[in-house]
């Protein structure tokens, strides 16, 4: 009709074009590229983690010694974020206005749309303020987390704290996240798989405003939380806390083992300090400031640190000649204060056997005897070889623990290290006599001296000491944990001269005046450990009843002068009080002398200047 | 009556069905997009949905208002109307509501009226008559400055409006005027500085210098109807280059490659300028004017964009060009448009189902952005049959217009293709990523009655001389 009307065809063919372009792009999204639903879902999918009630710590009889409290944190969702009233917000969560701001530029720079923690472990009272105020706060919305709790502040050492878990942790183990508490320390470490349950995880739908809408595909892809299961530990509560009392204004530990079974008792290392310093807002100006004192509260002396074990260790030296047949009826003299080549501190009848030795702790006896079984062997080296050997066996120089956190083994000096200092072949038992009565290069941990008498109290045995007896299954029933039994074949009649040696220590040895209980056979052995920094340290080992014992103890009192001085007060304390229920008033005096004696304020102490 | 049941007997009855599908298709996804489980009933005056409904009903009342006016009432008043129209649009700069630092409103109590609307179809009536006269010859001077004038004269009060993106459909005129009889040299031209435009952006200095040499070594061997002559340049550029470069890292100049090519350049130029004297050969000053232009051509384009365009439009640009992308800033509408209409998947997640909308996570999915309902919503598929509903009116539009025994009727349909095209293509390719956000709405679909009446009167005044094409002339 018109000279250009061919021209139409360019324009219905650019029309159709443009058309085919956008049904191609659409196409490219819609249907080949994926990307756009998996960013549809992040934009609407809100992963809610939900965290299961921890497993609660009970002592042997029931008693709770952890249980846990409700706390929140405080997050943030940036982009929802309006301008509000910092001044408000800060008065009732009770934070600086500096702070505040800090956490809120911080939690952007992460990410603008999912929301990051700016308070933390906010006490259940804040919450419950802040919670009807949370309208004047937009992009501000609270998550319920547990945290522990504890009725009375003991045993620190013991349980342990739980944390949020590091890069570590989370490297090692998928199943956590950054922001999941992980137990630190203590049971909480050991056993925190148990105590843990299994989070669960349900996903909501959110829509831009970050409010929930319901629950994405009806919850077919939610799981469930699981709680965590209870433990029983084997501390006795009452023990525990009357030891702690005792150690007070104190350096040093406790360990008591019922020796049948090898469950710990009493585990109390001084100073201590409150667990419930490791909850809450002021966690972590808390954590440095116990980190940096210098007495260092955190440190369990009972089974991290290692200690000359002074004359305790002659138990172990009897034993391990009996084992060798050599000190079954031989006797040796002794000059006292002019013996040689190791003095003797007592003066006591010559010549004297194996029993009067303990009694007196004759420091002569145990040099011939400690003679005796090196040379009892071709060489030296193969002498002491067999004495670490037998100190091996025995659970000394090496960690014995069945479930501890932080347990160190100690140190037997090795021929290697005997050849590097003196050279090879030139050294005897002369040379290294004073691993005879526990000096020197030796080092045992508390918890080892325990279990060394433990192992004599059972006359040959001993299980590896432990701190939970049992799990709960969800059902209720408890599985009873079990744990390797080692034991030590020497003769019951050869154990039988060390308990007598032992129980003549406390009736008229060393220990005669501290150890003494009427009514009930204690068997101890006192240790004054030489301390070239300063006061000697005090030891004592003992278990009671003779017959039929129920409790093993290794005390270690840091420059306490003597052992009977501190460590045998407070061992023979906590054995009456365990075996009798109360001290009885003969002894009351010793009680007290041990709640108000501190050893600490007069201590001198290396700090970090 | 006669002329009634000619109207209703001669009326484009299939037109008017895709209008009527075309807009329930939208209120539908309205309702979709802006649907929350408070408010279910689709008849709620509170919600936009049911406003919609009161535009759609007053848009056709409106449709067939227009319809019962004599079609040459058009013709005979388009001049009046487009009068008019220019005034009320300098008449909004001064007495409009400000809304968003602009002042594009009139509001009387609660009816908002935007003129900008009204140009678009003020202007395409104006358009139609100005070439419809008698004598017109669309290849003369006088007629481009006429036309260009009556175009540029609302595009202008437009953009003063701060409302650029609504401006820019006047630009479609040229496919009106390409159909009257303007060179489609115009139109090859005019699309080769927009892929300039395009390739200046997006192209760094050196590419850039690159592609105008070989785009005119390209045309020198087409105008001259010989590969050979071709490859010589291409060879003598290549050498030249390497030459320079050779020099340049024995004397240690360091110099950068586009100082390189530049130099080259230069050398090239005047080894062709001789060769062009010396072997009179004259398609070589028609390709040099050509290096020159484009060259001049993308330097403006450069300052242009730094100086003169401001920077959320320079971010939308950057957006699409894949320059920057900023998912959380000036990226984040079409970012999370592509989001809702790539998870529709083929089938698409169902009505009422769309995640991505029923959660607020498109900004504006109302109005600019409804596209991404339908797409959330109905999938490929459905997406796909919205784009083919639209390109069966279009194309519908242009059969009518080519039936027209009159000039201005024809131009004026024509006019209406390409202003629903311009539309429909920049809204779509929108919110898929294809084009920079331009606030201009999807017609028929996006919410808001005056973009709905605008674009029915748009079309009815067309249907409108459809139905009266017999009784014409010319």
């Amino acid at each position: 009709m018109d000279v250009n009307s061919k021209r139409k065809y360019l324009i219905i063919g650019l029309f159709s074009l443009t058309a085919l372009i956008i049904v191609i792009r659409l196409f490219t999204i819609q249907v080949m590229d994926p990307s756009y639903k998996i960013s549809a879902e992040n934009n609407v999918l809100r992963r809610v983690v939900n965290f299961p009630a921890r497993g609660l710590i009970y002592d042997r009889n029931g008693k709770l010694l952890v249980f846990n409290q409700a706390a929140y944190d405080v997050l943030i969702t940036p982009r929802e974020m309006k301008a509000f009233d910092t001044l408000a917000f800060c008065r009732i969560v009770g934070v600086e206005k500096e702070e505040l701001v800090k956490e809120i530029i911080f939690a952007r720079g992460y990410s603008m749309y999912k929301p990051s923690p700016i308070i933390k472990q906010l006490s259940a009272q804040t919450y419950a303020v802040l919670q009807e105020q949370l309208f004047k706060y937009p992009g501000f919305f609270i998550q319920a987390r547990t945290l522990r709790q504890f009725p009375s502040q003991m045993a620190a050492h013991v349980l342990g704290y739980i944390g949020e878990v590091d890069q570590k942790g989370i490297d090692n183990n998928a199943y956590y996240e950054s922001g999941d508490y992980i137990g630190k320390s203590g049971i909480e470490k050991s056993y925190e798989a148990e105590l843990r349950g299994v989070k669960g995880i349900s996903y909501m739908m959110v829509d831009v405003h970050n409010m929930p809408k319901g629950s994405f595909e009806q919850g077919k892809m939610d799981t469930a939380a699981v709680i965590g299961k209870n433990l029983t530990s084997t501390l006795n509560a009452d023990l525990q806390s009357y030891g702690e009392q005792l150690l007070a204004g104190k350096v040093g530990s406790i360990v008591a083992i019922e020796p049948e079974t090898g469950e710990i008792l009493v585990l109390a290392s001084s100073p201590t300090f409150d667990p419930g310093l490791f909850i809450g807002r002021e966690r972590s100006k808390n954590f440095s400031k116990l980190l940096n004192d210098p007495y260092k509260p955190m440190l369990n002396r009972a089974i991290t640190s290692s200690y000359p074990p002074g004359s305790t260790f002659k138990i172990a030296n009897a034993l391990i000649g009996l084992e060798e047949g050599v000190l079954q009826s031989v006797r040796y003299s002794c000059q006292g204060p002019g013996s040689s080549p190791i003095k003797c501190t007592h003066n006591h009848e010559t010549p004297l056997g194996l029993i009067s030795a303990i009694r007196e702790s004759c420091n002569a006896y145990f040099w011939q005897a400690f003679k005796a079984e090196i040379n009892h062997y071709p060489t030296p080296a193969e002498g002491l070889e067999a004495f670490r050997n037998f100190l091996l066996e025995m659970g000394i120089g090496k960690k014995i623990g069945g479930d501890l956190y932080s347990e160190t083994s100690g140190s037997i000096p090795t021929i290697s290290y005997y050849d590097k200092y003196f050279g090879a072949g030139r050294w005897n038992s002369l040379t290294i006599r004073s691993l005879s009565i526990g000096q020197g290069e030796l080092l045992l941990t508390p918890l080892q001296l325990s279990n060394m008498v433990s192992l004599i109290a059972n006359r040959g045995y001993y299980i590896a000491p432990h701190l939970v007896k049992s799990i709960q299954n969800y059902d209720g029933t408890q599985r009873v944990l079990q744990f390797d039994k080692h034991t030590v074949d020497a003769g019951r009649e050869n154990y039988e001269m060390i308990v007598q040696g032992m129980e003549q220590v406390v009736e008229n040895g060393t220990a005669r005046a501290s150890a003494k209980i009427d009514s009930v056979i204690i068997c101890g052995k006192t240790g004054t450990i030489q301390n070239p920094h300063g006061e000697a340290h005090s030891a004592f080992v003992a278990f009671g009843p003779k017959i039929n014992p129920k409790i093993a103890i290794a005390v270690y009192i840091e420059n306490g002068v003597w052992g009977a001085r501190y460590a045998a007060p407070i061992a023979s304390l906590i054995i009456e009080k365990y075996l009798k229920g109360k001290i009885s008033p003969s002894r009351q005096h010793w009680e007290d002398g041990m709640f108000n004696s501190d050893l600490i304020s007069t201590m001198k102490v290396e700090t970090g200047d | 009556m006669k002329a009634r049941n000619n109207i209703l007997l001669n009326l484009d009855w299939i037109t008017v069905f895709l209008y009527l599908v075309l807009v329930m298709l939208g209120w539908i996804n309205i309702y979709a997009a802006v649907y929350s489980d408070e408010h279910q009933s689709i008849l709620d005056m509170g919600q936009r949905y049911g406003k919609q409904l009161i535009w759609i009903i007053a848009g056709i009342i409106l449709a067939i208002m227009v319809l019962t006016i004599d079609s040459k009432f058009f013709a005979a008043f388009a001049t009046h109307i487009y009068i008019i129209t220019i005034l009320l649009l300098v008449a909004v700069l001064i007495f409009g509501k400000e809304v968003n630092g602009a002042r594009a409103w009139f509001e009387f109590g609660s009816v908002a009226l935007q003129p900008a609307e009204l140009g678009k179809f003020a202007t395409n009536l104006a358009i139609a008559k100005c070439i419809s006269q008698f004598d017109f010859k669309i290849q003369k001077l006088r007629s481009y400055l006429t036309l260009g004038a009556i175009i540029a004269l609302p595009a202008i009060l437009i953009i003063m409006q701060n409302d650029t993106g609504s401006a820019l459909v006047f630009a479609v005129f040229i496919f009106v005027f390409f159909r009257e009889g303007l060179s489609g040299m115009v139109l090859f031209w005019g699309f080769a500085a927009a892929a300039l435009f395009v390739l200046s952006l997006v192209l760094d200095e050196f590419k850039l210098l690159l592609f105008l040499l070989s785009i005119s070594v390209a045309a020198y061997g087409v105008l001259r109807l010989s590969i050979k002559e071709a490859l010589i340049g291409i060879l003598a550029i290549i050498g030249t280059f390497g030459l320079i470069w050779l020099i340049d890292a024995i004397i240690g100049l360091g110099g950068s490659p586009f100082q390189l090519l530049l130099i080259t350049t230069v050398i090239i130029a005047v080894l062709f300028i001789a060769f062009g004297i010396f072997y009179h050969v004259k398609q070589v000053w028609s390709i040099l004017l050509f290096f020159i232009f484009a060259i001049g051509i993308s330097m403006s384009v450069n300052y242009f964009y730094k100086n003169v365009l401001i920077i959320h439009q320079r971010n939308r640009i950057d957006e699409v060009l894949g320059i920057k992308t900023d998912k959380l800033g000036a990226g984040y509408n079409v970012n999370q448009s592509k989001i809702a209409i790539g998870s529709g998947g083929i089938t698409g997640k169902g009505f009422l189902n769309g995640t991505q909308t029923k959660y607020n996570f498109v900004p504006e999915q109302s109005t600019d952005f409804i596209f991404c309902t339908v797409g959330e919503e109905w999938g490929f598929l459905g997406s796909t049959f919205v784009v083919g509903l639209f390109l069966i009116l279009l194309i519908r539009l242009i059969t009518l217009a080519e039936r027209q025994r009159s000039q201005f009727s024809r131009v004026y349909g024509y006019g209406v293709a390409c202003i629903l095209f311009f539309h429909i293509a920049i809204n779509i390719s929108m919110t898929i990523g294809l084009a920079p956000v331009i606030g201009i709405p999807l017609p028929f679909f996006s919410y808001g009655g005056s973009s709905l009446w605008a674009f029915t009167i748009l079309l009815f005044i067309f249907l409108r001389l459809d139905a009266s094409r017999t009784e014409n002339l010319r």
